[in-house]
């Protein structure tokens, strides 16, 4: 980030090789040197869990990759082959599948830190907008190596997700046709969803390097939202954040292992046991738990495009967050109402993934019974149409009107101040202060 | 292009503009016509095309029943509809309906030009997200009703109720004659 590069090599080797390919240079100026704030607290130890969640899952997918049969014969008994005959098959399974959930876990504590703490904000729209990138490769990776295990729910998922596209050309099945290389999800949709599934983590890792590059170009945020002024607000990467994170790491993995080894099925469906049946819907076609808040903005709207068209615009409607958002105070620690907007958008991000898990037509709590003794009341679906409606609001007109109407409270003067109690700007002087 | 070429020729594209375009225009050219087949090698292969047609016997369906039939590896419902059906089919009035069509204009008539209604042929994929519906009288208006996200068809295969956007699919299929016929 800042300032000249303050490596040193010692040898005779490290120097030679400095002056051909500096790449000892940068790995020490990006993560041993690198300065960063010294009061990030645990919210911004996800960077680093989601870099060991992005090599657990490339590692494990090679492997699996050397025994999984990318055929529409073969592909399910062949995954039932690696989880109960190939050595230790079943560890290196269950760690892939659960490591997607853990993987958007801590993706999505990741980005509501970002907009807790105004991570988006100049000088880090590029670095937020990457971000936006990776998500969205991370959910393609993710449905693509859901379709694989070739079961009832991975067959059924791919229709549903693939018929998506169908809303963009009339019915004719141009676009459907071309996705699946036939005429309905089949052999050649699988082959092609397996070397996609491969090759999209690879992307994905560029996309990543593009983002720390950004980071390091434009330096951490930090809980206060205040820029770094001086050397004294910041700490070396190395040992302070190293050990942080891997600490972090350590207690993530915890978690991890807990689903691994206890109860490795539980974030699974029943259905993705059953040999995917082209003739044969399950009852209920439910996405991974972490697409639900999408499918439930998905199903909120009546109308087919109008659904598609909401359900890409509540991701798309992300990169254009830094815009939307006028108030020039990064932190909501200093951001008394918008603060609370905040809390009710991780809740209605929440009840709308429960929303995408349960049946539309079913009642969240009954009221009455109708004139055919049939309960009545507040439907999922009144519950997700009302949770979409504060989604969009959230970023369409909570955010953009706040930062106009809503006075600041006084933030310290800098990262060293807030840490040892230093001076602080008055209240009035805050809201017009420019942005830091 | 540089301000040298507009000072020599008075703000007039010179002899460099034109082959910078020219050349840039032929490299498009070029890029489009490589990313062409990458691109088109994705849709359905000759085999697959070959197997495109399938052929069906009506007088094995008795009335009130229907089968279903794999064509293009899904599902296609062939439905031999009971009088009252046909009558609650062809009494809707049409400008009610999303995706308005008569019931005629659903079915396809034979190689005397007859129609034969009490044979309904469609895709049975819901044109809404492509799940299978469920048949025989299923749903509000006695025809079909897709389980996933509600949507209700009528003894048609029109949409009626949810989300669907349109009618079950009617493929392309002939009469071979009076009761078999060729789907595809």
């Amino acid at each position: 980030m800042s300032g000249p590069s303050t490596y040193e090599p010692k040898t005779g080797f490290t120097r030679w090789l400095d002056q051909r390919l500096p790449i000892v240079r940068l790995g020490y100026d990006s993560f041993v040197d690198f300065p960063t704030p010294k009061n990030l607290n645990y919210w911004w130890t996800f960077g680093g869990i989601l870099m060991v969640c992005l090599v657990t899952q490339i590692v494990t997918g090679v492997v699996l990759a050397m025994h999984y049969v990318p055929h529409v014969d073969y592909a399910f008994a062949s995954v039932q082959r690696i989880e109960r005959d190939v050595p230790f098959g079943w560890l290196v399974q269950n760690i892939h599948s659960n490591g997607a959930s853990m993987f958007f876990l801590a993706v999505y504590i990741h980005m509501f830190r970002g907009l807790y703490y105004g991570s988006y904000k100049p000088p880090r729209e590029v670095l937020w907008i990457l971000g936006c990138v990776i998500l969205i490769l991370m959910m393609a990776t993710a449905f693509l190596g859901y379709v694989l295990p070739w079961g009832q729910m991975s067959f059924w998922g791919a229709t549903v997700i693939t018929n998506l596209f169908a809303a963009f050309d009339g019915g004719t099945g141009i676009i459907t046709n071309w996705l699946w290389g036939g005429f309905s999800v089949g052999n050649a949709t699988l082959n092609r969803f397996y070397s996609l599934h491969y090759l999209l983590p690879f992307i994905l890792a560029g996309v990543i390097i593009l983002h720390v590059w950004a980071l390091h170009v434009v330096g951490n945020n930090n809980p206060t939202g205040v820029s770094v002024k001086s050397r004294a607000d910041t700490v070396p990467f190395h040992p302070y954040y190293t050990v942080k994170d891997s600490f972090a790491i350590v207690l993530f993995f915890i978690l991890f292992a807990i689903f691994v080894f206890f109860m490795p099925n539980a974030l699974g469906h029943a259905d993705n046991f059953i040999p995917a049946n082209p003739l044969s819907t399950p009852a209920e076609i439910v996405p991974e738990w972490y697409l639900l808040p999408f499918y439930a903005i998905l199903r909120a709207i009546p109308n087919k495009l109008l659904g598609v068209i909401a359900m890409f615009g509540s991701l798309l409607i992300l990169f254009i967050l830094p815009w939307l958002d006028t108030s020039r105070v990064r932190s909501m620690r200093y951001r008394p109402i918008a603060r609370w907007f905040f809390v009710f958008f991780v809740i209605c991000c929440l009840l709308l993934g429960w929303c995408g898990a349960r049946n539309p037509d079913h009642l969240v709590f009954q009221t009455g019974v109708d004139a055919e003794g049939h309960a009545t009341g507040f439907t999922f679906l009144m519950l997700a149409r009302i949770n979409t409606a504060y989604y969009f609001g959230y970023f369409l007109i909570i955010l953009p009107l706040l930062g106009l109407i809503e006075t600041p409270k006084a933030r310290p003067a800098s990262i060293d101040a807030s840490v040892l109690g230093g001076r602080k700007v008055s209240s009035s002087g805050a809201a017009v202060q420019p942005a830091e | 292009m540089t301000d040298a070429s507009i000072d020599t020729h008075d703000g007039e594209p010179s002899r460099r503009d034109f082959i910078h375009i020219a050349t840039g225009a032929f490299a498009a050219v070029g890029a489009g016509l490589v990313a062409w087949p990458f691109i088109v090698q994705m849709n359905p292969a000759a085999d697959t095309l070959a197997l495109a047609s399938t052929e069906v016997d009506l007088s094995l369906v008795d009335e009130g029943s229907e089968i279903t039939i794999i064509w293009r590896g899904r599902p296609v419902f062939v439905r031999h509809r009971t009088g009252e059906e046909i009558a609650e089919a062809e009494a809707v009035d049409i400008s009610t309906l999303r995706d308005p069509q008569t019931d005629d204009e659903r079915l396809v008539p034979g190689p005397d030009g007859e129609y034969r209604r009490q044979y309904l042929i469609m895709l049975a994929t819901c044109t809404h997200l492509g799940c299978v519906p469920l048949g025989d009288g299923a749903g509000d208006y006695g025809g079909w009703f897709c389980p996933c996200h509600g949507s209700h068809y009528d003894t048609s295969g029109r949409i009626r109720r949810g989300p669907a956007p349109l009618n079950l699919i009617v493929p392309e299929y002939t009469y071979l004659d009076d009761s078999r016929v060729r789907i595809g």
